[in-house]
């Protein structure tokens, strides 16, 4: 074998396979590794995981009022009623697809295209909403407000 | 350095023994050695299934009503998740498709033949094991493609006389495709499958070696009448390292799929959405689908899907045993099998096209 | 054999035995019911005065207990027709036509009689009929006016809540063009005949019709049902109102109302029209064929001026949005999720919507912050969409180094290979 006699060619072409083949593998290696070791490291936003949404925390809402969250791909409403229980609506409307809101002078929500109203259960009052806006069930963990798919739903 | 440890090493544990055959292994060269790689390929694409399912282990999230989420959260949210789990879904597609054109070079180069049955059938069972992988990890997405297909694949099964329906049942959790199937099928792809794939892999690698690389008959006689024309090279390390290069060429194939076509998510499943319309499996079962479609519905008095799944499940028994048909003289290999290796070659080419393009 | 052929014919015996059985149970059954003799006729007469068991079984008031002597009068437990149908029985006839609405409230006007069968039912109806176009005309002595079996029909009267009934909400508009549409029926009254057909191109059609919804409005949401009638030119507003309230309030407090009521113009129909309401779309605050504001206004006036900004701002919104939408799908098809941006591309379409509501003010500026609220978002998006593009490229570059790397390994693995093959 050439590569193994102790000439200036064969030792400048030993050299150049070294340096490929070392040079190869820590490249390969490094690119490898480096999405690998990134993806180990977890992301700052917590997951997805749609039956189940932080909607926020107790404290943060004002009684009488809501607070749209994301639930999933879609808004979701968080309502604290002036009584202190939370309800928790898809913030969908059913007439058109806009983003509804809780108003709290009528203690109500109110879809702000075509002044449809609905109750803060989600039944749809007046206006042109043809059908009423699922609800969820909410819960409290710890200072956390968590909202659930319905069960059986 | 590295040789130091290695004699460390070899000093307690005599790895020396273990490595012996290795390199006493030879190569046949000849016009065909490349389709030796295959096999490679194929269990390189395995090692890449699982460090990449593994990686996925760390954010999906089994259940119906998560798991399209967290698979959607390591596509956006996850550094490089979209890479991972493109990666993983590109390299189940490659390796199903390097497991068929290994079964295919091993058919038409006879390498099936005496001694070498049990290789045969270790190797089937593998590509049979292989696609329930295929399908298991095709439902776990839990979008809607993923859902229905599931849907058609297990009421299949149910189609068995007999132990049909049980079977249907078991697969699916349940009478109906529901959260409960997504469970089984994420139990089945990560711990059932691959621990008999690890073993299977384990008794086709162990004989592969035990035996040799089989020489097709045709170079076998042009070397008797020949024997200078006769070569070999070294298993280790002349025909690992040409190994070693296509697995990076593989990894690179993987990676371009990967970050130029990232595998589509789809919409997540709703269990009482209607079908979207033109729904197909995944194109590895595509030329069994299409058979089942063709086939009446009714073939005499037998019931035209039962009669396809049975005849399917024949078909593949039958090519399971396909090397006890061969004769055992190499000089004088039975023609009928060649041609019917060509046969399902096309079948199965032209049916998968077929349903490809078929509404 | 022979115990076989035995056992069969005992079976064929019992089976006989059981059905005679069955028929004459029916028979007696039938006979425990009160007697109906007028329908063992009618129900063999030719139209007019046939009425069939099946026909009637549909009618309401038979499913409550009401028989043909409820209405006719006569005896329908006799089958001698001079008994039956004898003047003694009370018997009478053919109702005329004119005494339809009288006999009907005889009933339905009754607040204690219907509490018995539906207490939620109003009793005002032929308060209101009388009130209606068709009532005075009745009470005028016009035979063609509509009566209560004009609508609700006759021997088949179903609940409106029934898909089948004449007055089902998606019913109410061909019960009406039954006579509306008919141009010879119509002429002496000298009322146009095209209002279902307009009603049928417009928007509160498609609502009911297409997409099932039972709440949008037809014929009688507008006109009333018994005290049918149109709502009056001034009024028109109001009628909108129940359902378009926004746009109601807002054209209350704008200057087209005063002007609209001092010209004596009907309010909403002087821009939507009545009956062919379409989907109202930009372009009618344009120049062109579909433009309404220049109908009345002058070019190059102050209001020309506003509704060009309007116009111009609207559709500015409206192609950045589907600028955005373009740039996401074209980031969606190249792979990359932009799902949070599609999210919020529905806020920016919401504050179309609302642009959209707050032109009833006819104020540049209030119509303008819609417009800037949605602009933002859109824009948002659309950022969101190139950003994505940009961590496409990036990826790539990505995808480049590693095949740098792999071709360094590569050349590295065959120059090995050569050197020990030499």
């Amino acid at each position: 074998m050439s590569g193994d006699q102790y000439t200036p060619q064969g030792s400048t072409r030993r050299r150049a396979i070294e340096y490929f083949l070392g040079g190869g593998i820590l490249a390969t290696f490094a690119s490898f590794l480096y999405p690998i070791i990134r993806y180990m490291v977890p992301p700052p936003v917590a997951d997805l995981g749609v039956n189940e949404v932080v909607a926020g925390k107790v404290g943060d809402l004002k009684p009488n009022s809501g607070a749209i969250f994301r639930f999933g791909s879609s808004p979701g409403l968080l309502i604290l009623s002036s009584d202190g229980t939370y309800q928790a609506l898809s913030a969908t409307c059913t007439h058109l697809g806009c983003t509804v809101q809780y108003r709290g002078d009528l203690h109500q929500v109110w879809c702000p295209c075509h002044n449809g109203i609905y109750g803060i259960d989600g039944r749809n009052i007046s206006g042109p909403p043809p059908k009423p806006l699922t609800a969820y069930d909410v819960h409290l963990r710890g200072d956390e407000i968590v909202v659930t798919n319905k069960r059986g739903a | 350095m590295i040789s130091a440890i290695y004699r460390w090493l070899d000093e307690r544990l005599h790895l020396d023994d273990l490595i012996a055959p290795f390199r006493h292994k030879t190569v046949p060269v000849h016009r065909l050695t490349y389709w030796y790689f295959f096999g490679g390929i194929t269990l390189f694409l395995f090692g890449v299934q699982v460090i990449t399912g593994i990686l996925l282990l760390l954010y999906y999230n089994a259940g119906a009503n998560e798991a399209f989420e967290s698979v959607q959260y390591i596509m956006t949210k996850v550094r490089y998740g979209w890479l991972i789990r493109s990666i993983h879904s590109w390299s189940a597609n490659l390796m199903i498709l390097t497991a068929f054109l290994h079964m295919f070079s091993v058919l038409f180069l006879k390498a099936y033949r005496k001694p070498r049955e049990m290789t045969w059938i270790s190797g089937m069972l593998l590509l049979f094991l292989v696609m329930g992988f295929g399908f298991s990890g095709y439902l776990l997405p839990w979008n809607t493609l993923a859902f229905f297909a599931t849907k058609v694949g297990t009421a299949m099964v149910g189609q068995v006389p007999i132990v049909g329906q049980p079977m249907m049942v078991f697969l699916r959790g349940g009478p109906q495709v529901t959260g409960a199937t997504l469970i089984r099928f994420f139990g089945f792809h990560v711990a059932v499958l691959p621990g008999l794939v690890g073993i299977l892999i384990a008794v086709h690698l162990f004989m592969v070696q035990r035996l040799g690389m089989s020489v097709p008959p045709k170079i076998e006689a042009e070397w008797v009448e020949n024997p200078s024309a006769k070569r070999e090279m070294k298993f280790f390390p002349n025909f690992m390292l040409r190994e070693m290069m296509a697995w990076y060429v593989a990894i690179g194939v993987l990676g371009a799929l990967a970050a130029i076509f990232p595998w589509d998510l789809g919409v997540k499943a709703d269990p009482f959405g209607s079908a979207p319309a033109g729904i197909k499996p995944e194109w590895y079962f595509l030329f069994m689908f299409q058979t089942l479609k063709l086939i009446p519905s009714k073939v005499w008095f037998v019931d035209g899907e039962v009669l396809g799944i049975l005849g399917c499940g024949l078909a593949g028994l039958l090519w399971l045993l396909l090397p006890f048909f061969e004769s055992e003289q190499p000089s004088r290999p039975k023609k009928w099998i060649t041609g019917l290796g060509i046969f399902a070659l096309m079948y199965v080419m032209g049916m998968s096209v077929y349903g490809f393009l078929a509404k | 054999m022979a115990f076989l052929r035995n056992n069969f014919r005992l079976l064929r015996a019992a089976r006989t035995a059981g059905l005679a059985g069955c028929f004459v149970l029916g028979a007696c059954l039938s006979y425990g019911q009160t007697t109906n003799s007028c329908l063992d006729c009618h129900s063999a007469m030719p139209d007019p005065l046939g009425v069939t068991q099946e026909k009637f079984s549909q009618d309401i008031h038979s499913q409550k207990g009401l028989t043909c002597t409820s209405c006719h009068g006569g005896d329908a437990s006799s089958y001698d027709p001079t008994v039956s149908m004898g003047t003694k029985a009370g018997f009478k006839g053919k109702i005329d036509r004119k005494q339809v609405p009288q006999l009907c409230a005889s009933c339905h006007s009754n607040p204690t009689y219907m509490k018995q069968y539906n207490p939620s039912l109003r009793t005002d109806q032929l308060d209101q009929y009388h009130t209606s176009m068709h009532g005075k005309r009745q009470a005028a002595g016009d035979t063609k006016a509509a009566v209560c079996v004009d609508c609700h029909s006759v021997h088949d009267i179903r609940p409106p809540s029934d898909p089948r009934s004449t007055v089902n909400p998606v019913n109410i508009a061909t019960t009406c063009s039954r006579c509306h549409s008919d141009a010879a029926y119509m002429k002496p009254y000298g009322i146009p005949t095209d209002q279902f057909a307009n009603y049928k191109t417009s928007v509160h059609y498609q609502a009911m019709m297409v997409r099932g919804d039972l709440s949008a409005p037809t014929c009688t949401t507008c006109h009333g049902n018994h005290g049918a009638t149109p709502p009056g030119v001034d009024k028109v507003q109001n009628v909108c109102a129940n359902c378009h309230v926004f746009q109601a309030q807002m054209y209350g407090k704008s200057s087209h109302f005063k002007a609209f009521q001092s010209l004596g113009l009907p309010g909403c129909v002087v821009c939507h029209s009545n009956h062919g309401i379409h989907q109202p779309s930009d372009a009618m605050l344009g120049t062109g064929p579909q433009g309404v504001c220049m109908r009345c206004h002058q070019p190059g006036d102050k209001c020309d001026l506003a509704r060009v900004k309007i116009q111009s701002g609207l559709m500015k919104l409206d192609s950045s949005i589907t600028n955005a939408d373009q740039t996401l799908s074209v980031a969606e098809a190249s792979g990359m999720d932009v799902s949070e941006a599609r999210l919020a591309q529905t806020q920016a379409r919401d504050e179309l919507i609302k642009a959209r509501v707050t032109i009833h003010t006819y104020q540049e500026a209030l119509v303008d912050q819609d417009v800037q609220a949605g602009l933002k978002i859109a824009a948002k998006d659309e950022q969101a969409g190139k950003d994505a593009m940009v961590e496409r490229n990036q990826r790539r570059i990505g995808l480049g180094i590693c095949f740098l790397a792999i071709a360094i390994m590569l050349a590295g693995l065959w120059l090995f290979i050569r050197k020990i093959e030499h």
